[in-house]
């Protein structure tokens, strides 16, 4: 039986190596879950890592919710959580402090004036790598494009878009009878 | 009370962000906007900090706007109203649904999904992108063009994306370099 203690230090660990999460905690988790805990195979991670993409919010603590939850039930998925947000509290509550007594000064103006540029640069390849894998035909290039015009130009909560492209994903499929479905297969 | 909506309004956003990384941030810009909590330049800064730090940037956005907000509690209540609705999700299909990720609805919903997010987050991208290079928060209301900030930009997308020798060198070091190139050329006092 994992102890409840382990699962947390274990996932704050995984946390204080993450930098950026999604993708990048992945080999992280490998080498901590898989190789030294043996809380899960590679194939497991792999789907879970699948589901975690396929549910609502961050990935990385989408995936510990789920080890967690597979070694101690809903408590152990809830301490892998707390776990894997630990670090990013106590790290950025100390940062957040220092910067904002140091916010008044000309230099610290100037470097995030600088650093709001790269932050754009940031994004902008950040919607590139995400096109690859979402942009792959007529359709997804038109609700990409409808997303990004209306939103950007109504002020709509983005909830109201994730909902909308939800259920037209849903229609389509609804849409193909599971009779063709079969031939297809 | 501000801890009550900072908790709703980060619920949402772990809720319908989907996708990870920066799958947040359109649902911050919103935020900002309609609370009067912080302007879309210090959601700049917050993201610049989230990336040079570690753990999921998702939740170091939310600690981070929780505590400018309400402080030390804010962090907290901000955190765990993002984390509550992914723990719950999966909670249940862990226990319920087994192949979820196979089902052939979430496939499609999520082949709908991602161009989305995509887009939302393209949009709130480029209304930062034009703060920060025209100094507006619109394009028609632009004075002028920061010639110092574009340059920086174009400099960054040649070592970022040209350039394969600089390709997969980690962010935090160009967000470092960006803040002793704002310093050197006071991009502040434009």
């Amino acid at each position: 039986m994992t102890g409840l203690w382990e699962l947390f230090w274990t996932f704050a660990k995984v946390g204080v190596m993450t930098f950026g999460g999604g993708y990048a905690m992945l080999p992280i988790l490998e080498r901590e879950v898989v190789e030294n805990r043996h809380w899960a195979t590679d194939l497991e991670l792999t789907d879970y890592f699948a589901i975690g993409q396929c549910t609502p919010g961050v990935i990385a603590v989408n995936t510990a919710t789920f080890i967690g939850q597979k070694r101690r039930g809903a408590l152990g998925g809830v301490v892998a959580t707390l776990g894997v947000v630990f670090p990013s509290v106590v790290i950025i509550l100390i940062l957040a402090g220092l910067i904002s007594n140091f916010a008044s000064l000309t230099a610290v103006q100037n470097a995030f004036a600088g650093i709001r540029v790269c932050v754009c640069v940031l994004i902008f390849n950040a919607v590139c790598k995400l096109w690859k894998s979402a942009v792959t035909g007529r359709l997804t290039l038109a609700v990409f494009l409808a997303v990004a015009v209306l939103s950007y130009f109504l002020s709509v909560s983005p909830a109201l878009f994730v909902l909308a492209a939800a259920g037209i994903g849903i229609a389509l499929e609804l849409r193909n009878s599971p009779g063709r479905e079969e031939e297809e297969k | 009370m501000v801890l009550l909506r900072l908790f709703y309004e980060f619920f949402k956003t772990g809720l319908f962000a989907v996708g990870g990384g920066l799958a947040t941030f359109p649902f911050l810009v919103r935020m900002g906007g309609s609370t009067g909590w912080f302007t879309k330049s210090q959601l700049a800064d917050m993201v610049a900090v989230s990336e040079s730090t570690p753990g999921p940037l998702g939740v170091n956005m939310a600690t981070y706007v929780g505590y400018t907000t309400a402080g030390v509690p804010g962090a907290v209540t901000a955190t765990i109203g993002l984390v509550a609705p992914s723990v719950i999700v999966i909670l249940l299909i862990a226990v319920f649904l087994r192949n979820f990720q196979d089902n052939r609805f979430v496939k499609s919903a999520f082949r709908i999904l991602r161009p989305a997010s995509t887009g939302l987050i393209a949009a709130s991208g480029l209304s930062v992108a034009v703060l920060t290079f025209f100094g507006t928060a619109s394009l028609t209301g632009a004075s002028s063009v920061s010639w110092k900030a574009a340059a920086l930009a174009a400099l960054l997308l040649l070592l970022t994306r040209g350039i394969s020798a600089t390709r997969r060198v980690h962010p935090i070091v160009w967000i470092a370099a960006s803040a002793a190139a704002g310093i050197v050329f006071q991009f502040a006092g434009v």
